[in-house]
């Protein structure tokens, strides 16, 4: 019977497509958090084939910081027309102008943390009861230790010290009025595996990840896209550069590298050969050993 | 590694269990270290630290050290997930603490797991909880166990030792219920037959830890004698081009199904043919575990969430009265008039205890008929009876229909995790 085993991409799309079965089954009113990035966007061609031919069965919801890049916006409302999904907004602006949170002052100010407040809100006002995201567990150490099915309180708080066991396949989905889950179907995935499908079914992504030339400046070893958002300070010069992005974040925190990688193909090799988590681009995670464990706390993605 | 061989892979699950200081953590950053897993921001952020510490040597356990409250404590209490990959295989380790609450960790860690890794320190030999580690295993059915004798080093790396390990071991494990166990002599620290080959220990003819994780059979772990399909979803597309496509969405959990085969569903007890089986938008002739697929039926039957698709030859049990192995995980002890909700496949009936039969001493592995108080991280057997019948396998014939959970109906944590005997 030794042909009855699956190769382990099809194992992991089939566990995350029983995931994504489990939250239709279990929730009321999940939804997609969509960034636009490549894992989002496997996660929501995994949710086609989980439900195909039916249309998925979520609304995509994506945090807008207003300091994202273009291309990211062009590709989310091309694939949000292209499958028929209804796309929700959260815009970190609103709730700034709302007084709901305040832009960071000082230096390296950015507006990921903010984005918190906004999706919680957005989590209230839909009442959306189970969010499904896109991270992997081999991308920071306190992802490693969450489960799948990821219990929130009500203020939309994680506690890592007391999470769900979880068992075999069975998931609890069982909460309070008011709690919700977040839900991981992509946990076990790693970088590599995501880009190995993405080439195997052949799906399309922003512009942003393959090679193309770009004015940066350099700043803490990052090579940060020039953008409205961010003002040069003495001594950064911009200058033209064929890069690419591993990950797609704020304009105003995540790094570029420089690549010539302009095919599925080429990225993969880049891939397999590079020393730095792709993560080690983003000025958020810098902060400290456990920043973003402190954000997950506080109910980030 | 070219993408041929990239989509040619398999997946392997394994868990690592040992008592504090036997060198689990520096097991796994070595495995992640020379199979080249790491990277060089990990690398400079461990290196800072073991200099901080004023290490001598690259501190690897600080690979695999998760949480903060943890790092600062210098102890991994939960149970956190690894990968790494070769041309070969894939790796998932579910890393599961020694200690504190080692049992509930354990058994999550081992619920999934194809291989157990038990490391055992070879100046102390095989331990108490060599034993435990050992029972849980083969309680939790993982198929494989691999016995790593480690800090060979520290006993000069001597034959004698290991063989006397391997002895005492062995001598217990007829006990056990495992199918499949082999010995390595390593060092985590110095890299002895974990990636590498030793040449310290040329008495030893067998495979490296990691030429073993790369080849040991496992294509049969899965059950594909049994067909059982629990239903977890009914896919009704109402569009014009899929007008009356009504496929029934769920994984394989055993046995292998055909198009055109007979299936009978149960509870309803009806019968129908597979008219067609799709994975993901492309239709297939055959699915096995563990696939997620959807199949359509050649009859119209009302058929829900819960229910399974099974063989007219080949039934599981169905009963409302069930004997179970139970770990308890929850702080909160057993409440033996309490009601509880459990899962089972995609069902979820409400159950209550009728009977503690007995607990298990995990020390002495002995059987205790008397002690009826069941809290955090006891393993016992229970006569249980729920709300209306379940369908399922006895855990030994099949892991995914014959585990459950119990769930708090008040604060809906996972109280209780169950194997059917
Ligand atoms: N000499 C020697 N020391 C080891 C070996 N493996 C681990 N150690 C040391 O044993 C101690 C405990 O190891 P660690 O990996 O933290 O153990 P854990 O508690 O099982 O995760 C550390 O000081 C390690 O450096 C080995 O093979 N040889």
């Amino acid at each position: 019977m030794n042909n009855y085993l699956l190769k382990h991409l099809q194992e992991l799309e089939s566990e995350s497509i029983y995931i994504m079965r489990e939250v239709f089954s279990q929730f009321e009113n999940p939804v997609i958090l969509f960034s636009g990035g490549k894992d989002s966007i496997v996660l929501t061609h995994l949710a086609r084939k989980a439900f195909w031919p039916a249309k998925i069965p979520f609304p995509l919801l994506h945090i807008d910081t207003g300091h994202n890049f273009p291309e990211t916006l062009t590709y989310r409302d091309w694939m949000v027309n292209e499958i028929g999904a209804r796309l929700i907004i959260g815009s970190v602006q609103n709730s700034i102008d709302l007084g709901r949170t305040k832009e960071e002052s000082g230096l390296n100010a950015s507006r990921n943390a903010l984005q918190t407040i906004t999706l919680l809100d957005a989590i209230t006002e839909h009442k959306f009861d189970a969010c499904l995201g896109g991270a992997r567990r081999d991308e920071e150490k306190a992802r490693a230790k969450e489960r799948i099915f990821s219990h929130r309180d009500e203020f939309g708080q994680w506690n890592p010290k007391n999470q769900r066991p979880e068992l075999w396949n069975l998931f609890n989905g069982n909460k309070l009025l008011d709690e919700h889950f977040r839900v991981f179907p992509i946990s076990n995935w790693t970088e590599m595996d995501v880009w190995q499908y993405i080439l195997a079914e052949n799906i399309s992504l922003p512009s942003l990840y393959f090679a193309h030339e770009r004015e940066v400046f350099e700043r803490n070893k990052t090579l940060l896209s020039v953008s409205p958002y961010l003002t040069l300070r003495e001594g950064e010069k911009a200058i033209k550069k064929v890069v690419r992005y591993r990950t797609c974040g704020d304009m105003t925190i995540t790094g570029a590298i420089e690549s010539e990688a302009e095919t599925l193909e080429e990225i993969i090799i880049e891939v397999a050969a590079s020393r730095l988590t792709e993560r080690g681009n983003r000025e958020d995670d810098k902060r400290s050993e456990t920043s973003m464990e402190d954000r997950k706390k506080q109910g980030y993605f | 590694m070219n993408n041929e061989s990239y989509l040619n892979m398999e997946l392997l699950r394994f868990t690592t269990a040992g008592s504090v200081d036997d060198g689990k953590s520096t097991l796994i950053g070595r495995l992640l270290y020379d199979s080249k897993s790491i990277f060089q921001d990990q690398l400079e952020s461990i290196t800072k630290i073991s200099n901080r510490k004023g290490l001598d040597h690259l501190d690897l356990s600080l690979l695999t050290d998760g949480l903060k409250d943890e790092r600062e404590q210098g102890i991994t209490i939960e149970v956190a997930y690894r990968y790494f990959a070769t041309p070969k295989r894939k790796f998932i380790i579910a890393d599961t603490p020694g200690h504190i609450q080692y049992t509930r960790n354990m058994v999550t860690g081992a619920s999934t797991a194809n291989v157990a890794l038990i490391l055992i320190d070879a100046r102390k030999g095989v331990i108490e909880q060599t034993y435990r580690h050992s029972f849980i295993a083969s309680l939790l059915q993982i198929p494989h166990l691999i016995v790593c004798v480690n800090k060979m080093d520290l006993v000069n790396y001597e034959e004698e030792v290991f063989n006397t390990i391997v002895t005492n071991y062995k001598n217990f494990a007829s006990k056990l219920d495992v199918k499949d166990i082999c010995f390595i002599p390593i060092s985590a620290l110095n890299g002895d037959n974990v990636v590498n080959r030793s040449s310290n220990m040329n008495w030893y003819e067998g495979s490296t830890l990691m030429y073993t994780l790369e080849n040991m059979h496992i294509g049969s772990d899965q059950n594909h004698l049994d067909p059982r399909f629990p239903v977890q979803t009914i896919i009704r597309p109402h569009s014009n081009e899929f007008h009356d496509h009504r496929a029934y969405a769920g994984r394989i959990e055993g046995g292998v199904f055909r198009k055109g085969e007979e299936v009978l569903l149960l509870p309803s007890g009806l019968k129908s043919k597979i008219n067609s089986i799709y994975y993901g938008d492309k239709e297939i002739s055959e699915a096995f575990p563990p696939m997620s697929v959807s199949m359509t039926l050649c009859d119209e039957i009302d058929i829900s969430r819960g229910d399974i698709f099974v063989k007219q030859n080949n039934q599981p049990n169905a009963s409302q009265d069930l004997e179970v192995m139970f770990c308890w995980l929850n702080q909160s002890p057993l409440n033996l008039s309490g009601k509880y909700l459990l899962k089972h496949t995609t069902n979820s009936v409400r159950a209550i205890f009728k009977e503690i039969i007995y607990k298990l001493d995990i020390q002495t592995i002995s059987r205790n008929e008397m002690d009826k108080e069941i809290v955090s991280n006891d393993i016992f057997r229970a006569k249980i009876r729920t709300t209306k019948p379940l369908f399922f396998d006895p855990y030994r014939k099949n892991r995914n229909t014959g585990s459950l959970i119990l769930i708090d109906e008040i604060t809906n944590e996972t109280l209780a995790a169950g194997m059917i005997v």
